[in-house]
């Protein structure tokens, strides 16, 4: 059995020439146990996803069932199954941290103690501070907060919708740590974020652009099933490399990918290191290092944008 | 003034800013050089914003000095102001105000004259491909073309410093690179970038990058020697060794 069923799910806001439509034709199944990210810029539509499959928004059409429970004619009993860490913090700014929680323990019929195994690891980072309010929480703590306020009544699924926009590296890690755990402990994690580092801590991810889900795959297959060659190069400013191998005649695509150039090349084209190496040597580029590397999922989302566009 | 001081678009000397007993910039010291792309890292409440309002003359520091484009942050801070550029990712522009508004109303209270308006704000638009969005209000524009405008309007009076504070948050991979290469070209033209980032692949783009703890600056080199210096793959792990083992439980 399925933990999410998602078929056709459609959602357009505004009328007439003003019509946007946020999620187009979206249908994906998530696992009992799995960490399940949708990956996509601002705007792919993962929050109107996210917003109906609370319950919160009614699809156009299109259907989804929780736990087996229908979205739409079950939406009473599936707010009892699922935890929501909204994008925007949307807890109460003038209540404490201790008073947040006592809130939604006591609209969730539960009290702390019962649940509080769940939380405990990451309630006592931020119980030092309980008595502190909501809205004078750093970036790290709120999330923090947030996240041990979904959790209290120990739901089935978790709904996380970009918990970690703006939060630093540090915090982002310790943060999918305590995903990690949550998982062993048998809830179902469904994630946002736009950062692609943590695409490849989900057990599956679905690519979103323009509503759309461009390919559901495991991180790995993601790397795997890339059709090109991808050569990593060094060679000085990346700007200066960028511009000298615009003009490289078999490239696919040349970006810039951390202290590196990611050069895309059909493998049809017999394009090999040394190849590369002679025509950036005759640009007069010096100390050039050059690499085939597996494509992560950065370049992978990158190929999906670039042929869309 | 020396040919050396000439170069050097930001001087910080024990720079310190304090809040009661609480101390959100300790004495931090550093120079950015004219034409540099410099990353300032840090986490969540290390004191960057701090920093950076002081930086950009909008808070006066509680001791130290600073000379930002040659002017002094204690007495010369609407001098500072014409000579720099801001941009942030939560409030750069007027969401109810056109593309060409917004242009006219930021480039209006930096003095450019009507006739320059016109004639360079056209040239801009056209070079960032907005020129048929100009009527548009820009709260309908997607978020990857409002970053590119406010880039474009913060370095429309052509200032010699450009302040980017998480420039590219929520962008798709393809709009965050072209956003960079504004960057790159605004560098090549001898403009200063002050940059602040929570993406580590970025902090690779910068020529130097300077990773804040505490308030202190905890490290400063270029993203190479950084790499090398704390023995890791990538910029990604030099900040959590840096951050993690400074970070202290201080609710902060």
């Amino acid at each position: 059995m399925n933990s999410l069923t998602v078929q056709n799910l459609t959602k357009t806001y505004g009328k007439g020439k003003e019509k946007v439509l946020a999620v187009d034709d979206v249908s994906f199944d998530v696992i009992p146990d799995e960490i399940f990210g949708l990956i996509g810029p601002d705007g792919a539509g993962k929050s109107s996803i996210f917003r109906m499959l609370t319950t919160l928004l009614l699809p156009d059409s299109g259907s989804a069932t929780i736990e087996n429970l229908d979205m739409v004619k079950d939406y009473a009993e599936i707010r009892k199954i699922l935890g929501y860490m909204p994008g925007k913090f949307s807890l109460y700014q003038d209540l404490t941290i201790e008073e947040n929680l006592h809130f939604f323990v006591s609209i969730f019929n539960t009290t702390v103690e019962e649940n509080y195994d769940l939380i405990k690891e990451i309630y006592v980072q931020i119980e030092p501070f309980k008595n502190r309010r909501a809205g004078k929480l750093s970036g790290g703590m709120k999330q923090k907060l947030a996240l041990c306020c979904a959790l209290i009544h120990q739901p089935k699924v978790l709904f996380l919708d970009e918990p970690t926009t703006g939060v630093d590296p540090v915090s982002r890690k310790e943060f999918w740590e305590i995903l990690k755990r949550l998982k062993l402990r048998g809830i179902t994690i469904v994630v946002a974020t736009p950062y692609m580092d943590e695409a490849a801590l989900c057990d599956r991810i679905a690519l979103m652009q323009h509503g759309k889900i461009l390919s559901i795959e495991t991180p790995e297959n993601i790397s795997l099933d890339f059709p090109y060659l991808i050569f990593e190069i060094k060679a000085g400013r990346t700007s200066q490399v960028l511009q000298a191998l615009e003009n490289f005649k078999p490239k696919k695509n040349v970006y810039a990918f951390g202290e590196f150039v990611h050069l895309i090349v059909d493998k049809n084209e017999k394009i090999n290191p040394d190849n590369v190496k002679n025509y950036l040597q005759n640009a007069g580029f010096e100390n050039i290092k050059i690499n085939i590397v597996q494509a992560s999922i950065e370049d992978s989302f990158i190929d999906l944008l670039s042929d869309k566009k | 003034m020396n040919t050396e001081l000439q170069n050097i678009a930001i001087k910080a000397e024990n720079l310190t800013k304090t809040f009661g007993n609480f101390t959100a910039v300790d004495h931090i010291s550093f120079e950015v050089k004219k034409g540099e792309i410099f990353g300032f890292l840090g986490a969540n409440g290390a004191g960057k914003t701090t920093a950076m309002q002081v930086l950009c003359g909008l808070s006066v520091p509680t001791s130290g000095n600073a000379m930002i484009a040659g002017f002094d942050v204690y007495r010369e801070t609407e001098k500072i102001k014409k000579n720099i550029g801001y941009m942030s990712q939560k409030f750069s522009l007027y969401g109810n105000l056109t593309v060409r508004e917004n242009l006219n109303f930021f480039g209006g209270i930096y003095g450019i004259s009507r006739e320059n308006l016109k004639t360079n704000g056209a040239e801009l638009l056209e070079k960032i491909g907005l020129e048929h969005e100009k009527n548009k209000l820009v709260s309908e524009l997607p978020l990857g073309w409002k970053q590119k405008l406010a880039f474009s309007v913060a370095l429309f009076h052509e200032p010699q410093i450009v302040f980017l504070d998480e420039p590219t948050g929520g962008v798709d991979p393809v709009t965050r690179r072209q956003f960079w290469k504004m960057i790159y070209d605004a560098s090549d033209r001898g403009v200063t970038i002050f940059v602040t980032t929570h993406y580590m692949d970025e902090a690779e783009y910068c020529d130097r990058v300077s990773i804040m703890v505490d308030g202190k600056i905890a490290a400063l080199d270029t993203p190479s020697n950084l790499k090398k210096d704390f023995n890791a793959e990538n910029m990604d792990d030099v900040f959590y060794e840096i951050a993690r083992t400074k970070k202290v439980i201080s609710g902060q």
